[in-house]
């Protein structure tokens, strides 16, 4: 067993990938939630985004297309959300699910032709860097563009929130949609944007899956991981930073259960299993003790119906 | 007004009966634990459901059921809707097939690798994979350069327990060394987890990887490490062609064509099948020429040996981990002690988790 300072680093960076996905969905469906709709469709705007992604990189033999795409793929899936749930007026959590299942579904469909293809290498940033610095090399270099990107979101997210005349409309309509449509907001369509960015984030997490870390088409390959973004803001109280940590704890002892395995150490490997889980809910429960700082991040109109007077 | 309920419930249970017992539409069902894309298990199944297919014979297939109350409801609505014949084709259906069949006597239920035929109506059947594993040993000793193997385990079930102490056995034999680390992942099928677990597996110094979980994952993790590996299930060769040495290719076209032409004849009779490298129902995938002439002649006679019967996979002395005897020296295990077996063999690290 080698626990040198190096190997540490190694371990570091592939936390860090491994919890890509879950910042990526989770800072998106953040800003849809702050709005007051609550998406459940997480996992089949994700399956979706990698469906769209590698048939892209198959077709057009180009990734960046294939990113774009996988956002725009996202983009479409969920506009099919906003339409139901803020034109229609239908309910967001029984429109949520179905979204999941109509996205795991069409996914296995528009899929089954991308099966079996082998996925193709993601450039990787500063590979140079990465082998010659010990420790911090491998942490901070030889990364695809899109990690970079999710570990600034949650920052840009709250920036976004606390500082920004929009992150304050966002928020004013997800706590009091009524009040914020009697000060002349356009309610619909904030919750529209804000339906939208999410998803685009769904699909870019997505994405990250089939073109990045596991790049391949498989059906389901998101394997729940959209259920455990939506969980991540729940208990990290919508707050971004807190998503990004709890992310990386999830990411963290994920990889680290899987090590001390290997290791051998002597703990039944169903509670290193269960590990993750439970250790996410515990310490975001703990640094989100304060109950004031709760109800200020909470938008309280959440998975409400806003109906306009006309 | 509930004279005429009755009136119709009886001409409906007399309808329903017809239909069933009825041979013109003679119909086949697949209950698949994973989706038919996966490129391993389930994609091996779904051959051999093509191959029924191919026979002349209407099947229907559901996929990704998850191993559970699901199952038997999936496996229930079959039954109902008219089927005659179907395979439940994972390890979890054990319970769920039986159960089911207690209440369709006229339907025959096919579980693959389980061990309980309660009901006259239930046929069990599984691969000899452990011949595989057998080979995949030999390779994976010869090979490593750290004497380390990394497993990526998927449940603590007879079955995978078998296959994880025929490769140390084979590895051990040629390199006395060997080291087997193990990882749990508790899972049959998710990409993500079983690439992690590759990766754990490779950076704590194992240089040969192999699986007993149905994605590419892993094989594709092992590429771009470049440490060797073994495709699973089916032919992975493609996923990661230089670092695959072989694979372990589950063929169940045959016994699936067999079977349901049986049933249809009405010749299905309940048994217990357990074929191997000999029927074809293991069969090797390309070796790569990376591992030397030599050692692919070596592997290729073994293979034959296997298939034979000259050698077996598990011949004595065994001893488990605590250096209890298991087999004497100069016996084989027999079938029934590798159907159960729950101990690791002396030389695997860890426990088995409860």
């Amino acid at each position: 067993m080698s626990l040198d300072i190096s190997f540490i680093g190694i371990l570091i960076g592939s936390i860090m990938a491994s919890s890509v996905p879950l910042i990526l969905a989770a800072s998106g469906e953040l800003i849809t939630e702050r709005s007051g709709v609550l998406n459940l469709g997480v996992e089949g705007m994700m399956i979706i985004g990698a469906i769209s992604g590698f048939a892209l990189m198959v077709i057009t033999d180009n990734l960046f297309i294939a990113i774009i795409g996988s956002m725009l793929s996202g983009v479409i899936i969920s506009l099919i959300f906003g339409f139901l749930t803020q034109s229609l007026l239908t309910n967001h959590v029984a429109t949520g699910l179905a979204l999941t299942i109509f996205g795991i579904g069409l996914s296995a469909m528009l899929g089954k032709n991308f099966v079996g293809i082998p996925g193709k290498e993601f450039p990787i940033l500063f590979s140079s860097l990465k082998e010659s610095i010990p420790f911090f090399g491998p942490i901070l270099f030889g990364h695809s563009i899109v990690l970079y990107f999710a570990f600034t979101l949650p920052f840009l997210t709250n920036y976004f929130l606390k500082k920004t005349k929009l992150g304050l409309v966002v928020r004013a309509v997800g706590d009091s949609p009524v009040s914020a449509s009697n000060q002349g907001i356009n309610v619909i369509l904030v919750r529209y944007c804000c339906i939208l960015y999410g998803g685009a984030m769904c699909g870019l997490a997505g994405a990250y899956l089939s073109l990045i870390y596991t790049p391949q088409w498989i059906e389901n390959m998101t394997a729940g991981r959209g259920w455990i973004a939506l969980a991540l803001v729940v208990f990290a109280t919508w707050s971004p930073i807190k998503v990004l940590i709890g992310a990386l704890i999830f990411g963290g002892i994920t990889i680290l259960q899987l090590h001390m395995q290997a290791i051998g150490f002597r703990i039944p490997v169903q509670f290193l299993s269960a590990l993750p889980y439970l250790m996410t809910i515990i310490v975001l429960v703990v640094i989100s003790r304060d109950s004031r700082k709760i109800k200020l991040n909470t938008p309280t109109s959440l998975g409400r119906i806003f109906y306009k007077e006309k | 007004m509930y004279k005429n309920f009755f009136r119709y419930l009886i001409s409906a249970i007399f309808l329903l009966g017809f239909s069933v017992n009825s041979n013109a539409d003679f119909k086949v069902g697949f209950v698949y634990v994973g989706p038919t894309g996966d490129h391993g298990w389930t994609f091996q199944h779904h051959e051999g459901r093509n191959a029924v297919e191919a026979a002349g014979i209407k099947t229907t297939f559901v996929e990704s059921v998850p191993e559970g109350a699901d199952a038997e409801r999936v496996i229930r609505q079959l039954a109902q809707s008219g089927h005659d014949l179907i395979f439940t084709t994972s390890f979890g259906y054990m319970d769920p097939t039986n159960k089911v069949a207690k209440d369709f006597p006229n339907v025959k239920f096919e579980h693959a690798t389980g061990y309980k035929r309660e009901h006259s109506n239930v046929s069990t059947y599984s691969a000899r994979f452990y011949e595989g594993r057998t080979l995949l040993g030999h390779i994976a000793g010869k090979m490593t350069k750290t004497n380390t193997i990394g497993y990526i385990a998927s449940f603590p079930i007879p079955e995978v327990i078998r296959g994880i102490n025929a490769m140390t056995l084979a590895a051990q034999k040629v390199n006395p060394n060997i080291k087997t680390k193990i990882v749990w992942v508790f899972t049959w099928y998710d990409p993500g987890k079983e690439a992690e677990a590759a990766q754990a597996l490779i950076d704590q110094g194992a240089d040969v990887i192999m699986q007993h979980t149905d994605s590419t994952a892993p094989v594709q993790t092992a590429e771009k490490a470049g440490v060797w590996s073994f495709g699973q299930a089916s032919d992975m060769q493609r996923f990661a062609p230089k670092s695959i040495l072989t694979s372990i290719i589950d063929d169940w076209a045959p016994y699936y064509v067999e079977r349901a032409i049986a049933a249809r004849d009405g010749t299905w009779k309940q048994q217990d099948t357990w074929h191997g490298l000999k029927e074809g129902m293991v069969a090797m995938g390309p070796y790569n020429s990376a591992m030397g002439a030599d050692l692919v002649k070596e592997v290729e006679q073994l293979q034959k040996d296997l298939a034979s019967g000259k050698v077996h996979s598990f011949t004595g002395p065994i001893y488990d981990q605590k250096g209890n005897i298991l087999v004497a020296e100069g016996k084989v295990a027999d079938d029934g002690m590798l159907a159960g077996m729950s101990v690791y063999v002396k030389g695997v690290e860890g426990d088995i988790p409860k």
